[in-house]
């Protein structure tokens, strides 16, 4: 009777796999079914030292949507089975607003205008500036920071802590850079160098280091749009 | 229905007042009817440059407040018949003794009369300056080759251009001293124009018989030999539509040189 129950249902998998346990939940049960079902496999299982370590798990739910609490839910239910964790959880879908959120953080967003003194220019994405940053002027970028016109005034790129972020300009001649937490001002003395297509990144020295915009494909490759979407 | 201009700038002593008073006189002298607002509350200044200081019965303020009419309290120029007028600032009050709404409704009133309503605005991006911009619908930023200066037009610019009824300002550079600039001591006019990134309607040399001038109570712009003179009438004249083009700064630097090499010569 056991035998022919677990063979109809099925609706939770568990694979090896070389990164760890993955844990598959069918996608086209009720949730309540799907709930019932971990508990019984999972929990109730016997044979199971109560001493044995940690193990954690991976977590698939294919075409299925978990609000956040739903998640805790599932999260909560395995962790009763005494020796499972949930590492991470994977799901095909996601609701609008996350979509909106993971675009609003990933695109690029194009500004023409001059950012002049006293104004601050704050997005989300990544900052495409077709224009000028005058002295006094600041932007501010969770992601990386183009400018196609000259920088004078204050740029901080990846201001959420992502010290991956670049900041890119025509023109480089900042009052101060800051990429995540680091920060750096221009030298006191002035020179009347070029400065032109320059690039600023975070070095190995936790350093913010101005260059050519060049070396960006060596130093930054991810930059490169069509990889680092999915 | 004329149109009501305000000259502004940021920071303070670039020449804003005096460029109120030129400009509104060359324009008088073009054959326009002007009536100059100074809105300086506190500090007002524009009736000394104009010698019109001990006219004053009425100001700004009394208007307002409803104490007098606006006819009563402008005050003619009399070298302009019927031309130039004044609407002179209190010294007794503060700016809070007005608001942008007033100023608003004041200088509608006055476009109805007058072809060109030239609004003197205080330093400052403050109440003053609120009040001296509402009732504008174009904008003129004054400023100095002076890094400090030069900064402070970029803030008003920024803050002007946020103004959804005031035109695009257009950029005035006083007191351009040429031999400072050909040392490289001076920021040039093509550096500020690139940076502030705004039309230019004219530079003005630094010229002294400017300050002896508005010390007289007599606009520069009376004396028709003086460069800044010629300056302040060639922006009237752009004001007005003409395309003047800008005098070469070169050839004032040529004739200062060859100016120069004579004093050399005769040594």
């Amino acid at each position: 009777m056991n035998v022919v129950a677990k063979q109809k249902q099925q609706y939770v998998t568990i694979k090896g796999t070389k990164d760890g346990l993955t844990l598959h939940l069918d996608d086209r049960c009720s949730y309540d079914d799907l709930l019932k079902e971990i508990e019984e496999r999972l929990v109730k299982q016997a044979g199971v030292a109560p001493d044995s370590p940690l193990v954690s798990v991976h977590l698939n739910i294919g075409n299925r949507y978990l609000t956040p609490a739903q998640e805790e839910e599932v999260r909560a239910l395995i962790r009763r089975s005494k020796n499972l964790v949930v590492d991470s959880i994977e799901s095909n879908v996601m609701s609008k607003a996350e979509a909106r959120e993971w675009m609003r953080k990933t695109e690029i967003v194009p500004v023409s205008r001059i950012v002049r003194s006293g104004q601050v220019l704050h997005v989300e994405g990544d900052l495409l500036l077709i224009g000028d940053v005058n002295p006094g002027g600041t932007v501010i970028a969770g992601g990386n920071i183009f400018i196609l016109g000259a920088l004078r005034g204050i740029a901080h790129a990846g201001y959420a802590g992502n010290k991956q972020a670049i900041i890119a300009a025509s023109v480089m001649k900042p009052m101060q850079l800051r990429i995540g937490d680091v920060m750096n001002r221009a030298p006191d003395s002035k020179t009347d160098e070029g400065n032109e297509m320059e690039c600023a990144y975070i070095d190995e020295h936790n350093q913010i280091v101005v260059d050519r915009l060049q070396l960006l494909m060596h130093l930054r490759p991810n930059l490169t749009r069509l990889e680092r979407r999915m | 229905m004329g149109e009501a201009i305000v000259i502004t700038s940021g920071k303070g002593g670039v020449g804003k007042t005096t460029t109120t008073a030129n400009l509104g006189t060359a324009l008088a002298i073009l054959g326009k009817r002007v009536c100059l607002v100074d809105t300086d509350i506190g500090l007002r200044n524009l009736d000394v440059v104009l010698g019109l200081e001990n006219r004053i019965i009425y100001d700004l303020v009394d208007v307002v407040e409803g104490r007098c009419t606006v006819q009563k309290a402008l005050i003619k120029d009399k070298r302009f018949d019927n031309h130039l007028y004044l609407l002179p600032a209190a010294q007794t009050s503060d700016k809070s003794a007005v608001n942008p709404a007033q100023m608003k409704q004041l200088i509608e009133e006055l476009k109805q009369e007058y072809d060109y309503v030239l609004i003197d605005c205080p330093a400052g991006i403050e109440q003053g300056y609120r009040n001296a911009v509402a009732g504008a619908d174009e904008a003129i930023v004054v400023t100095t080759p002076e890094v400090s200066a030069v900064r402070d037009a970029d803030r008003i610019i920024g803050l002007l251009e946020a103004e959804e009824h005031v035109k695009p300002p257009r950029l005035i550079i006083n007191r351009i001293r040429s031999h400072m600039v050909k040392n490289g001591d001076m920021l040039d006019v093509d550096e500020i124009v690139t940076h502030l990134s705004i039309e230019l309607l004219g530079i003005i040399a630094d010229d002294e018989n400017v300050i002896k001038a508005s010390n007289r109570g007599e606009p520069i712009v009376l004396d028709p030999n003086s460069k800044a003179s010629i300056a302040f009438r060639n922006i009237a004249r752009r004001i007005l539509g003409e395309s003047v083009p800008l005098p070469p700064l070169e050839e004032e630097e040529k004739g200062l040189f060859s100016k120069i090499r004579k004093i050399f010569s005769l040594k």
